[in-house]
């Protein structure tokens, strides 16, 4: 279980702002919002990327910025994070990359690794391509090599960031249906950030709406549909007016 | 007016002085991480072909242009006072104890340091040093640290070699343009070259290898703001590691006139 309590982080200006969030094991979580509005700094406090200015994330009861080296080392071999832009290393082949992890932590035979890359790659639907390089591969391709690295760990925590942005509507589609697929195949609990609705819609168990540094609403896709609320209204219809832009002060 | 060049004063430094503390919170860090196993030994031999072996090249050319530009310089002066025979003995000291050392590390500062900066700068702007430790594995260990030992180990090196060219270069000026025979030359190096002015040399180069390697790894690691933030923290690299490089070589060669006399 993830659990946030009152977090809050600022950089020039307040991002997050005594958030709450929790997160069942098992569950998907999808959280939506406003680009900018902090919901990749959200993800690096649950990996322990970024230390909360107060409050406290904690994954498995255990509190995240309080964990030691080690500590934290053995709880990010549990979580695997699926970076907005792939965030493959480029001085390595595709099968490398997948394998990283196995590779770098493990005394697993190179010739097993390389086998569960492949495994892993045909997964999402890239088998045969672990010799080309990352500058090789599309846009599309890259998210979902990333996605290969992520599950090659065999995690109990993923955590999507902005997994569709970028890819062209087919590629989207399935990615979601990949990302619905890992969850019933792994059971992993997963943490999904983005502002696709109809990508939000197909994974989620909950949304989240986040906005002003907190969670505005939660609920199931359903519940989430149905709100009342003007600005969760606003975002998951797209209107260009409503209270989020009056706010902000933009297409007065 | 003075007020605003007050505040601008105050800017400067206060960013030396963060400068300074990151780069030696990164030294602490890369020393405990140098001897905390386990031990990655091909990333080490893949950096050090990086810095060393790919660098022999232009070290090489530089080394054999400083030997022949020294060689004629002390040459124009030792002429005029009939005293030819001891350009082998300045050339050997002035490239062993000074120029080969301190020339090679601004070779590989601007060679390797700035390639560092840049590599890291982009894996920072890319998201992939995060992504490194999402993967549970810490940075300095995976890319500070082979970096580190590579140039700790393949500054001397390359500034053994550098000396052998350089003055291989003056030999050739002095013993087939300004007539001292081979002989002579070969002598008069040897007979003014002392075990410690190569020690000294030698020391100082595993000293700006060290910076060098801290200084890019510093520098491409707090890269913010796209390809404009690695191409400014790649000439700040450059910079900072030629500044730091001077001060060390000044510090050093004051430390060891006192102490070896």
């Amino acid at each position: 279980m993830i659990q946030i309590e009152n977090l809050t982080k600022g950089f020039n200006n307040t991002v997050l702002d005594g958030l709450n969030l929790e997160v069942k094991t098992g569950q998907t979580c999808v959280i939506i919002g406003r680009s900018g509005c902090g919901k990749s700094v959200l993800l690096k406090h649950i990996v322990g990327l970024l230390r909360p200015d107060s409050g406290r994330v904690l994954v498995e009861g255990k509190e995240v910025s309080a964990l030691k080296e080690m500590e934290l080392s053995v709880l990010r071999s549990k979580i695997s994070m699926v970076f907005q832009g792939g965030a493959l290393f480029d001085s390595m082949d595709v099968a490398e990359n997948v394998g990283f992890s196995l590779l770098e932590h493990t005394r697993i035979s190179r010739d097993q690794i390389m086998k569960r890359a492949e495994e892993s790659l045909s997964l999402v639907g890239l088998g045969g391509i672990g010799s080309l390089m990352p500058s090789e591969l599309s846009g599309g391709m890259k998210k979902r090599v990333a996605l290969a690295r992520a599950i090659c760990i065999r995690p109990e925590i993923i955590l999507y960031d902005e997994p569709t942005t970028g890819v062209d509507p087919i590629t989207a589609d399935s990615i979601n249906g990949l990302i619905r697929s890992l969850h019933d195949k792994l059971k992993a609990t997963s943490i999904v950030v983005t502002h696709d609705m109809k990508s939000a819609y197909h994974i989620a168990d909950k949304i989240a709406m986040m906005y002003k540094g907190k969670i505005i609403a939660e609920g199931t896709p359903k519940e989430i549909q149905g709100t009342k609320d003007p600005v969760v209204h606003q975002f998951i219809n797209g209107l260009a007016k409503g209270p989020i832009t009056e706010t902000a002060g933009i297409f007065k | 007016m003075f007020s605003l060049f007050l505040a601008k004063l105050g800017r400067k430094v206060i960013s030396f002085i963060y400068f300074f503390g990151g780069l030696s919170s990164l030294t602490a860090q890369t020393v405990y991480q140098t001897f905390k196993p386990p031990y990655k030994y091909d990333h080490i031999i893949e950096q050090a072909k990086k810095a060393g072996y790919d660098s022999l090249p232009i070290v090489s050319v530089v080394a054999l242009f400083i030997g022949f530009i020294f060689a004629l310089q002390f040459g124009y002066f030792m002429q005029r006072i009939g005293s030819e025979m001891y350009i082998a003995s300045l050339v050997a000291l002035a490239i062993v104890r000074e120029l080969g050392p301190v020339i090679t590390a601004l070779i590989v500062a601007g060679r390797v340091g700035a390639a560092n900066t840049a590599e890291l700068g982009s894996m920072q702007v890319t998201e992939q040093i995060d992504a490194l430790e999402t993967l549970a594995t810490n940075p300095v260990k995976y890319l500070v640290v082979p970096r580190f030992v590579a140039l700790s180990i393949m500054m001397p090196l390359l500034v053994l070699f550098a000396n052998i060219i350089g003055i291989f270069g003056s030999y050739l000026i002095c013993v087939f343009k300004l007539g001292i025979t081979s002989s002579m030359y070969v002598n008069m190096t040897f007979s003014a070259l002392l075990y410690k002015d190569l020690f000294t040399g030698l020391f100082k180069s595993w000293i700006f290898g060290m910076v060098i390697a801290l200084v890019s790894c510093y520098e491409g690691f707090k890269v913010e703001g796209g390809a404009v933030g690695v191409g400014k923290a790649t000439t700040s690299s450059v910079v900072f590691s030629f500044l730091m490089i001077i001060a060390a070589d000044c510090f050093f060669t004051a430390l060891f006139y006192f102490i070896f006399p």
